[in-house]
């Protein structure tokens, strides 16, 4: 094999699946046609936040021109006993919050099935409902973990004590609203339930673990049951594990004997598959005039479903973030007659980064510090929270480049000073950080006939580059070009794989990847490579016996705002992100998943908020013309760069996942460029028009 | 071919036709992952009723590269990875071909007034490639990739 082909890892590898995605031929779940005649399902919901489903005429939607079955509790095909929360689809009347499935149709066209489950009579008894989180809600609990095993509350140090010494302090509340993740894909799954076992084409995060799910609920092996997602139309955690679509998918499919095709709709996304949960959040901040933080406490309630606990992490960051001896957090949850929240881009960093880093922007204020070098006096040599090194921290030369970006040392930080006409300006900053972990994962790689490479993994390819970066990592370590590597992933047959969640993708299947291909390249050696040759490599031994750190991505996001003055209309002028992730695997691919997030984040900043509505416990905008997303227009001049970070001892990559991080803390930095603009601090997300005028006066 | 009265152009062209590259996103014309020429202006696919669209030309992201080589825009939006998942990349790439004619024939937006000479600005892509959403956040490249390609 020759040594002297450039590496690909490093280098700006167009996608290798970018043909298929520009011409179309990319085919996504809902595209496969299984053999056999096809039928169509849809799901219908609940029109009651509480209650029980008490009768469904099925006989009269079965009468109806090609509907072929209608299931709801009373007939629905009976799942494993243990199979519980929001995957019991149809197993019981009980009725736990408004949008949940109820009934399927399943008939032979789309519109045959749309049309019966319009017309489908069902009978439900409401009860009282109960759907808003606050602070005081009698019901409220510390939940045993946070998402997914950290402890409800910490303290280090004596917290009260240090606040009530505190010479300059910050106590606020912050709020951020139910956001939905809206993937540009739906959920949609292909189901075909044979006697002896399932075939599944599915949009989600992680096939391998969909198959192990969905062979639980139906009574199957996971080799017997397979699930396929070459290409996914986007999840930001809403696809990481199945949902109630995926279930009902098969379950149909099982109940007609045919392969069945079930999309969610858009509006069902806002009730069937997850989103953020809304947080209230106190942070109170103590610091000695000199801008050391002294006392450090962060109070966070939430809410989950009765269905089952989703305990978000919000306070997770507030932890290692900064250096400071006297930390108290605590998270406090309430079971509600709502949806089941979920993940979404960065759970826990995300809004809880918001309230940390809006709260040390208002210190630097109280102080007459530079919020930048508030946070510089604070940062810690190694971990606050574990004791632990930190495999690398770059987050001060994460600030300090973006500083000198943009002309941050030419800032007067008076607010209001900066008016041109109708708008005024402001700048802000923020720090971002997520963690940098890995899970076990199995890659084969394998001589083809062709005597080209196949490298399989059950990865997924949510559009994060994730197929891309994968074909560098082997090409290089097999010593070819990238065109000589086929990467094969999206198919639970492969083996056992992380999914694409928590950043941990590339590192996790990277790293299997590169084992594998390595040991293949050995046992070539010098000769010819003989088709067939496989070797199957399997991480979970290397992972457990990774290094104890503290293993973390930094950030900084910096953000210029316009505001207009009479509307209270806000529009991010410049946003630029600087990052220490590790080794860019890819550099465009990289800035690409960067610039995303930081874009969600001006969303998160500005636009999101999925309003229920008490009274009938229902998201009232529950479409796209009312949950709104940023669009073209909305984003203007938006940067990601790098800090260069030689990360020996993250992983065998060097590589931090870089998925989440860019939404970490852009929120933040924005309404601190408001606050700079208007000298209107907003702690309630979005900064819409009529929130930041009703805190006015705007200057 | 005879279709049911209710069946959209864009569940005629994915269900029936295997032409499965326009996307359904919202199916209420919000998203835009639909967008196709009809008769070569740019129209959302699930708004269209198919029976109501007889005879029409119709092109799909399908029928932009000419054989396996890229049209200049699809390779622009490769070359500046202009899309993540690819789900919203029909649409946008059906949008800003209709955007580059609407341009070169000066056609008005809320960027240039009528009788305004039409320019194609990044401002002005921007304006008038909003009715199509990407939930990945590439507009940071798509509106270099569409620049690139009108010159």
């Amino acid at each position: 094999m020759s040594t002297t082909i450039a590496p690909a890892v490093g280098s700006g590898l167009r996608r290798v699946e970018g043909h298929e995605k520009l011409t179309g031929t990319a085919r996504y779940a809902y595209e496969h046609h299984p053999q056999g005649e096809l039928a169509y399902a849809v799901m219908v919901q609940s029109t009651i936040a509480r209650g029980e489903v008490t009768a469904v005429n099925t006989e009269h939607a079965v009468a109806m021109a090609g509907v072929r079955a209608v299931i709801w509790a009373g007939n629905a095909p009976r799942l494993a006993e243990d199979t519980e929360g929001e995957l019991a689809v149809l197993q019981s009347p009980r009725v736990a919050y408004r949008g949940q499935v109820v009934a399927i149709v399943i008939a032979d066209s789309l519109e045959m099935a749309q049309r019966a489950a319009q017309r489908l009579e069902i009978e439900q008894a409401a009860e009282t409902h109960d759907v808003v989180l606050r602070e005081d809600h009698p019901g409220l609990y510390k939940p045993d973990k946070v998402n997914p095993t950290y402890p409800a509350d910490t303290e280090r140090g004596e917290f009260d004590a240090a606040w009530s010494e505190a010479e300059v302090t910050v106590d606020e509340v912050y709020r951020t609203p139910a956001e939905h993740n809206h993937p540009m894909e739906p959920h949609a799954s292909v189901a075909a339930w044979r006697e002896d076992g399932i075939i599944l084409y599915d949009s989600n995060q992680g096939s391998f673990m969909a198959a192990q799910t969905l062979a639980k609920a139906f009574g199957f092996e996971t080799e017997q049951v397979q699930v396929i997602a070459h290409h996914v139309g986007g999840g930001f955690g809403a696809k990481g594990t199945p949902r109630p679509p995926q279930i009902a998918a098969v379950m149909a499919s099982q109940a007609v004997r045919r392969p069945v095709k079930l999309a969610t709709t858009r509006q069902q996304m806002f009730a069937l598959t997850g989103y953020r949960t809304p947080t209230i959040q106190r942070l109170r901040l103590g610091a000695s005039p000199d801008g050391r933080l002294r006392a450090v406490a962060h109070d966070v309630y939430e809410q989950s479903s009765t269905v089952q606990e989703f305990a978000e992490q919000t306070a997770l960051a507030t932890r290692k973030m900064y250096d400071c001896v006297n930390t108290r957090t605590a998270h406090r949850l309430v079971r509600l007659d709502v949806p089941t929240p979920s993940w979404m881009r960065a759970p826990g960093e995300c809004p809880g980064m918001f309230a940390l880093e809006s709260a040390i922007d208002e210190l630097a204020i109280a102080l007459g510090m530079d919020p930048i070098e508030l946070r510089i006096a604070n940062e810690p040599e190694r971990d606050p929270e574990s004791g632990l090194a930190f495999s690398s921290r770059n987050l001060v030369a994460c600030l300090r480049e973006g500083a000198r970006r943009f002309g941050w040392a030419q800032r007067d930080p008076r607010p209001g000073l900066r008016r041109d006409g109708r708008w005024l300006s402001g700048t802000g900053v923020a720090a971002s950080t997520y963690p940098a972990r890995r899970r076990p994962s199995v890659a084969t790689a394998r001589v083809r006939d062709d005597r080209r490479f196949s490298v399989a993994i059950a990865a997924a390819d949510i559009g994060t580059g994730a197929r891309t970066v994968l074909t560098q990592i082997a090409a290089d370590t097999l010593g070819v070009a990238p065109d000589r590597v086929v990467m094969e992933i999206g198919d639970s047959q492969f083996g056992q794989a992380m999914l694409a969640g928590g950043s941990m993708g590339t590192a996790s299947w990277g790293s299997a990847v590169q084992a594998a291909c390595a040991r293949l390249r050995e046992r070539i050696g010098d000769g010819t490579p003989e088709p067939g040759t496989e070797v199957r490599y399997d991480t979970a031994e290397d992972v457990e016996a990774d290094a104890a750190l503290s293993r973390h991505s930094f950030g900084a996001q910096f953000i210029k705002v316009r505001v207009d003055a009479d509307s209270g209309e806000v529009h991010v002028a410049r946003a630029l992100g600087v990052f220490a992730a590790g080794r860019i695997l890819n550099p465009l691919t990289a800035r690409s998943q960067f610039i995303g997030g930081m874009t969600m984040g001006i969303g998160m900043a500005l636009h999101e908020e999925s309003l229920l509505d008490p009274q009938f416990g229902d998201y009232v905008n529950h479409d796209l013309a009312g949950y709104h997303i940023p669009s073209c227009a909305d984003i203007e001049d938006i940067e990601a760069v790098w800090v260069d970070e030689h990360d020996e001892r993250v992983n065998p990559l060097g590589a931090k996942g870089i998925g989440e991080i860019g939404i970490v803390g852009t929120a933040a930095a924005v309404a601190s460029a408001v606050h700079h603009a208007t000298g209107v601090r907003v702690r309630e997300l979005p900064i819409v028009p009529p929130r930041l005028i009703a805190l006015g006066p705007i200057l | 071919m005879s279709v049911d009265t209710r069946t959209s152009l864009l569940d005629l062209l994915r269900e029936q036709l295997d032409l499965h590259g326009a996307k359904k996103g919202c199916d209420h014309g919000q998203c835009g992952a639909c967008t196709i020429l009809i008769d070569g202006q740019r129209a959302n696919a699930c708004l269209a009723l198919a029976v109501a669209h007889d005879g029409a030309a119709l092109t799909t992201v399908e029928g932009l590269a000419d054989g396996d080589e890229l049209s200049p825009l699809q390779q622009a939006f490769l070359d500046h990875d202009a899309f993540q998942c690819g789900y919203c990349t029909p649409g946008q790439l059906c949008s800003a071909t209709a955007v580059l004619a609407e341009l070169r024939q000066g056609w008005p937006s809320a960027v240039t007034p009528p009788g305004g000479e039409v320019q194609p600005t990044a401002e002005e892509i921007r304006e008038r490639m909003s009715g199509n959403l990407c939930r990945c956040g590439a507009y940071a490249n798509i509106v270099p990739a569409i620049t690139e390609a009108s010159s």
